[in-house]
């Protein structure tokens, strides 16, 4: 790592005190390069053993890495916390403008501490941290926009991130999400609600800087090498003409998108959420993250009439993905695009985690169908697939209902089937809801072991589409995921967006990382990705993750997948080999 | 007048075209970038872009009381660093918003004129002419 390289430099925020310092910690990102690496690391050393997740002691780590502001695709921030939603392992990626803002503010990691006695909002202007009073944006509703009244007040323009929550951070909804650039998130595992849970409404970060590399030449020609590869990869260009949602009629036509909870593998009429379709009725814009030519973020425009005047009409931007069209789509059995964006709408008005929230209405509407709950627990909403105006209702009521079933429901459908029932049908892996893929053993596999339970922690997906043609063993599916999900270890830690992963292989980093100054060899590299999986699994364990008591849910072995029925025999040798090569490491 | 915008509804938002601008003033990142991309008030609006459209009769260069704006005969102006005072008036004339500023020079950072923005965007949103 080059010297005066301020990556080294660890914001440290204490809300409790409203105090912040700044400690060098060269040796941290020297050894484990910088976001996921120096996350976790930071997550060990601030997060007290037994500490529940809302205590004020748990910490709120943001992380990147050597190649954000320094190479095109470094676009990514890691988010680090312990997770409300499973108690273990909090960690999420989101890109927007926050990495180049944390980056050019001049910091390698924050760590935010303690709890504001009143709601605050927290603006960041490279050396300067202050602290604002945000009890005025605290409750306020849909009319008015929480990102744009900081914008009035903040200056950073154009480079700046603002973080923040909505509703359900507030009320320390479990899957809770933050909002960062009105279309990016951290989505998963609940930051929204630790958020909340320190009355932090918001973080505003800005800054500007040059960065220091050790050889201006080589670095502008490998920088021009990788973005001409970024243009004319064919891959880029998916991500960006049709974006994620590219996926759903091939993975429909495979049978891996899970629909009505997994009750079924086929629904009629799905074309009609297709990305195509979403391009063709709605695509009105695509964005990109900062430092990211590629632009895979679609908005889509969603015409509203009011009912109460004619020909009037409220246009709404809504980002869509493919994971939003299955948990918010073809989960809920849902084949109009407009209802798939009226209830983006709403999640993202609430400030939830969209794929959580798709497969709890998935499970609530099988729940009530199968007599679990009924009509008086569910304040008298009548939960029916394909039924947008029901799930509306719903999402508002997790929210804001104080009735006990929606309580039980914000922390999630591990928790509720836990006491009313309905386990078998529960979607969840490690106590998070399942991602879009229903593709075979490296899915289902991947989201057990994932230390993030994450679709991305080892794109299982992909491993099954391999596995369509030449068919995998126990212990190379094993193998596949642990090297994958250590291999991803090193990207999330310069922090790359994986959509680049083809184009940043070994060789690639290997050479970027020399011209920040960090001289790892390929071999050092993997060792490295193994340590950080390694940290990050002793952090869930710590917590109490129990690794022993793994199982998939019994739903998964009723619909067959893209690779046919999932034999019990073979997942259960999956399980016992990945414990044992989990354990070896720790 | 070599970078024209051609059009702004194009842009992303990517910001490459800045990182571009730095490495053309012989810099990794953002502190030596003059051209710009804002949000036109939310994302779901859109982006402009603000880059130095190299002025014949620059305003910049008449505002400046150091004389350390040299105006090219091709357009644009050239920064006679060692002129410079730092007072920022030439930031201030610049109704396009396309000069940055140096904060770890205190100086302004001037558009040379190279087009390396427009080479750098994959949406063909700006438009490099050579004079």
């Amino acid at each position: 790592m080059i010297k005066e390289d301020p990556l080294n430099r660890v914001l440290y925020i204490d809300l409790t005190k409203k105090k912040f310092w700044i400690e060098e910690r060269p040796e941290l990102f020297t050894k484990y390069i910088g976001g996921t690496g120096v996350a976790i690391r930071l997550l060990h050393e601030n997060c007290p053993n037994d500490i529940d997740p809302f205590s004020p002691d748990n910490p709120i780590i943001f992380a990147v890495g050597p190649l954000n502001g320094l190479f095109p695709i470094a676009s990514k921030t890691v988010a680090m916390f312990k997770s409300p939603h499973t108690g273990n392992l909090g960690e999420s990626h989101a890109g927007g403008r926050s990495a180049i803002a944390i980056r050019m503010a001049g910091y390698g990691a924050i760590v935010i501490k303690g709890k504001s006695e009143r709601p605050c909002y927290i603006a960041i202007h490279s050396d300067k941290v202050y602290f604002r009073d945000a009890t005025t944006l605290w409750g306020v509703k849909e009319g008015l926009s929480v990102g744009s009244l900081i914008r009035r007040q903040e200056p950073g323009a154009g480079l700046r991130t603002i973080m923040r929550i909505g509703p359900a951070g507030e009320k320390l909804i479990s899957y809770s999400c933050v909002t960062l650039e009105t279309y990016r998130h951290f989505g998963r595992l609940g930051l929204g609600a630790v958020f909340g849970s320190k009355n932090l409404k918001a973080v505003v970060i800005s800054g500007k800087r040059d960065i220091n590399v050790t050889n201006f030449k080589e670095y502008k020609q490998l920088y021009e090498e990788l973005l001409l590869q970024l243009a004319e990869s064919e891959k880029m260009k998916k991500y960006h003409e049709l974006g994620t949602p590219a996926n759903i009629l091939p993975l429909s036509f495979s049978k891996g998108i899970p629909i009505k909870n997994l009750l079924t593998n086929e629904i009629e009429k799905i074309e009609n959420i297709s990305g195509e379709s979403f391009a063709e009725k709605h695509l009105g814009r695509r964005v990109a993250c900062s430092h990211c030519p590629v632009a895979c973020i679609h908005l889509a425009t969603l015409r509203k009439p009011y009912e109460d005047e004619p020909y009037f009409y409220r246009t709404v931007y809504l980002s869509y993905d493919y994971e939003l069209i299955y948990a918010l789509g073809s989960m809920l059995g849902i084949t109009s695009s407009e209802d798939v964006l009226k209830l983006i709408e709403a999640v993202e008005d609430m400030g939830l985690d969209a794929i959580s929230t798709g497969v709890i209405l998935a499970w609530i509407t099988e729940a009530f169908e199968k007599g679990i709950i009924n009509e008086t627990m569910t304040d008298g909403i009548v939960p029916e697939w394909g039924n947008t105006e029901c799930y509306v209702e719903l999402i508002r009521k997790i929210v804001y209902s104080n009735n006990e079933l929606f309580n039980d429901l914000r922390r999630g459908i591990d928790y509720t089937s836990s006491k009313y029932g309905g386990k078998d049908f529960a979607l969840t892996y490690g106590k998070n809801e399942m991602p879009g893929y229903h593709t075979g053993y490296g899915a289902h596999i991947g989201y057990l072991f994932g230390a993030r339970h994450s679709h991305l922690d080892s794109a299982g997906y992909a491993i099954d589409r391999e596995a369509m043609t030449t068919q995998k063993t126990v212990e190379e599916l094993v193998e596949r995921i642990i090297k994958e999900e250590q291999w991803r270890q090193i990207l999330s830690s310069l922090v790359i967006c994986f959509f680049a992963r083809e184009i940043y292989t070994s060789d690639v980093i290997h050479k970027c990382l020399k011209l920040s100054g960090f001289g790892f060899s390929e071999e050092e590299l993997s060792e490295i990705g193994r340590e950080i999986y390694a940290d990050k699994y002793r952090f869930k364990i710590k917590c109490g993750f129990d690794i022993d008591n793994l199982s998939l849910p019994k739903r998964v072995f009723e619909i067959p997948t893209s690779l046919g029925f999932i034999d019990k025999d073979f997942t259960d040798k999956a399980i016992v080999l990945l414990k044992e090569k989990i354990k070896s490491l720790l | 007048m070599p970078v024209f915008v051609k059009d702004n509804e194009k842009c992303v938002g990517c910001l490459i075209c800045m990182f571009a601008c730095g490495r053309a003033h012989q810099a990794a990142g953002l502190e030596s970038s003059c051209i710009k991309v804002r949000s036109q008030g939310g994302i779901s609006r859109g982006f402009s872009v603000f880059v130095c459209r190299g002025c014949d009769d620059p305003p910049c260069a008449r505002a400046c009381p150091e004389d350390a704006l040299i105006v090219r005969k091709t357009g644009g102006v050239l920064l006679k660093e060692e002129r410079c005072t730092g007072c920022g008036y030439c930031v201030k004339a610049c109704i396009l918003d396309a000069i940055g500023w140096n904060n770890g020079k205190n100086k302004p950072v001037i558009c040379i004129q190279c087009g390396e923005c427009a080479k750098s965007c994959h949406y063909k949103v700006l438009e490099f002419v050579r004079k």
